[in-house]
């Protein structure tokens, strides 16, 4: 096992109580008061969340554009300068190598933000497919911050003194913060209004604690994280995506809406498993790896499964095979029960503000 | 950690208050603490018999899911029914609120520990 690696908060989360471990090489913040405590105040009001861990890449150079559309699953085209997008590098038979969001900055200009797990494999993956064109990897450069929540805009508009209404989902904007550039992005991984910051590595320290001088702000661990973005149905890359599935396999048709002869989209053909959001009747949980039943035949596994706070029940992702995908019930064999499951639309919770019109300041 | 000088300690993290012929089982703040918020409490039913060391159920919390092992033999004379709605009783009050049963005892585990040798137990186990 490789050295465990630091965020420049890991030392502060630490020093103000977190439970800490391993995540994806990273040493991360699990939770700080409590995964449920956390999770509510971010569906009520606005958490912070120490997303450093993760890679940016930036891409540029002629032609940028067609060519990066070659290599992964975006549809650039039509993306205009001052949004992003979400989509996926796939192998050769479309299987999912990660999930990821481009940002565009410029003409052939892009900014790359993958998972932290999938980071050197990413950038091998786009320095192969894309030679020619500046691939710069500036994860080590790079903190990002993520402060999400309701009351994350007014407190984002104070902080910075500015009007943010002009910025929609999917949409970031540039701004100066303490002499420092800071990339202000309307996205998200908990369903709820918030923003993504980028800044220089240096400042992640000073950020952090400059937003929790907001009472309104607190940290959150990645317990909650989880939870959140389970609830809003969101993927997790390892758990409901990887190389052996497709992302149309994965529900996520929707995305592949590219027309370029990009790499693996031939393979998008072939859908042999489905993955299922199932929900259960009460608060026991599946976990990663319980079988799927159906008719007393195993049918699938489970992907992620966990309590969800804010519905009261438990929730999960399962991959069933294409064949068994519709029946709408199934059981699921967990280590110490079996535990009746219905097929349901995504997302699970469906009061999320993440895609909030904000009115502009008179 | 609170660990109460006056209750006795499985190394598996029960504790049991002795009430005349009865004894009061629940987790200890330890334990707890260490499993997380706790979203669902599978316990056995009143009159169930329990044997020492015995499985008598389990816990599960938002990222882990732990057994339950009786730390005396006996008849459950009651179940804590609020637990069923409310399991984060567990981690707010573990040896109040967040009792698990009530038994009618025959026999106490002999392994018991006391306070201090259950937080000696628990200092061994964190490192």
């Amino acid at each position: 096992m490789a050295e465990l690696l630091y965020t420049p908060l890991s030392r502060w989360h630490e020093e103000h109580g977190a439970k800490m471990a391993p995540f994806a090489g990273w040493y991360m913040p699990i939770q700080y008061e409590g995964i449920l405590a956390e999770h509510k105040h971010t569906r009520e009001c606005a958490s912070v969340f120490d997303i450093c861990h993760m890679g940016e890449f930036l891409v540029s150079g002629p032609d940028a554009m067609n060519r990066l559309m070659q290599a992964v699953s975006h549809s650039l085209a039509n993306l205009a300068e001052g949004r992003c997008r979400y989509g996926f590098i796939l192998n050769e038979k479309g299987g999912v190598l990660d999930d990821c969001i481009i940002y565009h900055l410029g003409p052939d200009s892009y900014m790359v933000v993958v998972n932290a797990a999938c980071r050197d494999q990413d950038f091998a993956v786009l320095k192969e497919r894309l030679t020619g064109l500046n691939v710069t990897d500036i994860s080590d450069k790079t903190a990002k911050i993520d402060i999400q929540g309701p009351k994350a805009v007014e407190v984002m508009e104070k902080f910075l003194g500015e009007d943010l209404s002009g910025t929609g989902y999917f949409a970031f904007r540039y701004t100066t913060w303490r002499g420092h550039k800071l990339m202000v992005s309307r996205t998200g991984y908990t369903g709820e209004l918030g923003y993504e910051l980028y800044i220089d590595i240096d400042q992640a320290v000073a950020l952090w604690e400059a937003l929790l001088e907001d009472e309104r702000v607190r940290p959150a661990g990645l317990g909650a994280r989880d939870t959140l973005r389970m609830e809003c149905g969101m993927a997790l890359y390892g758990h409901e995506l990887d190389t052996e599935h497709t992302p149309i396999e994965a529900g996520l048709g929707i995305m592949m809406k590219s027309e370029a002869d990009y790499v693996g989209k031939k393979g998008l053909e072939t859908v042999r498993e489905k993955l299922l959001p199932l929900q259960l009747e009460g608060r026991r949980a599946p976990r990663h790896g319980d079988k799927v039943e159906l008719d007393g035949k195993v049918v699938g596994s489970v992907t992620s499964g966990t309590f969800a706070p804010s519905l009261g029940y438990s929730i999960a992702f399962a991959w069933v095979s294409a064949d068994a995908a519709d029946a709408g019930a199934y059981n699921i064999a967990t280590a110490r029960a079996s535990l009746p499951a219905k097929t349901v639309q995504l997302p699970f919770y469906k009061n999320g503000t993440a895609r909030t019109k904000l009115a502009p300041k008179a | 950690m609170n660990t109460p000088a006056e209750l006795k300690y499985s190394k598996s993290h029960e504790w049991v208050r002795m009430e005349g012929d009865e004894a009061v089982v629940g987790i200890t703040d330890y334990a707890q603490d260490a499993l997380g918020d706790l979203t669902y409490a599978d316990t056995l039913q009143e009159g169930d018999e329990l044997t020492v060391d015995g499985e008598c159920g389990s816990l599960e919390s938002v990222k882990a899911a732990s057994d339950l092992f009786s730390p005396v033999a006996g008849k459950i004379t009651a179940v804590n029914g609020e637990l069923a709605d409310a399991p984060e009783l567990i981690n707010s009050d573990p040896y109040g609120k967040g009792w698990i049963y009530r038994v009618k005892v025959t026999e106490v585990s002999p392994e018991l520990l006391d306070a201090q040798a259950y937080d000696a137990h628990c200092a061994s186990e964190s490192h």
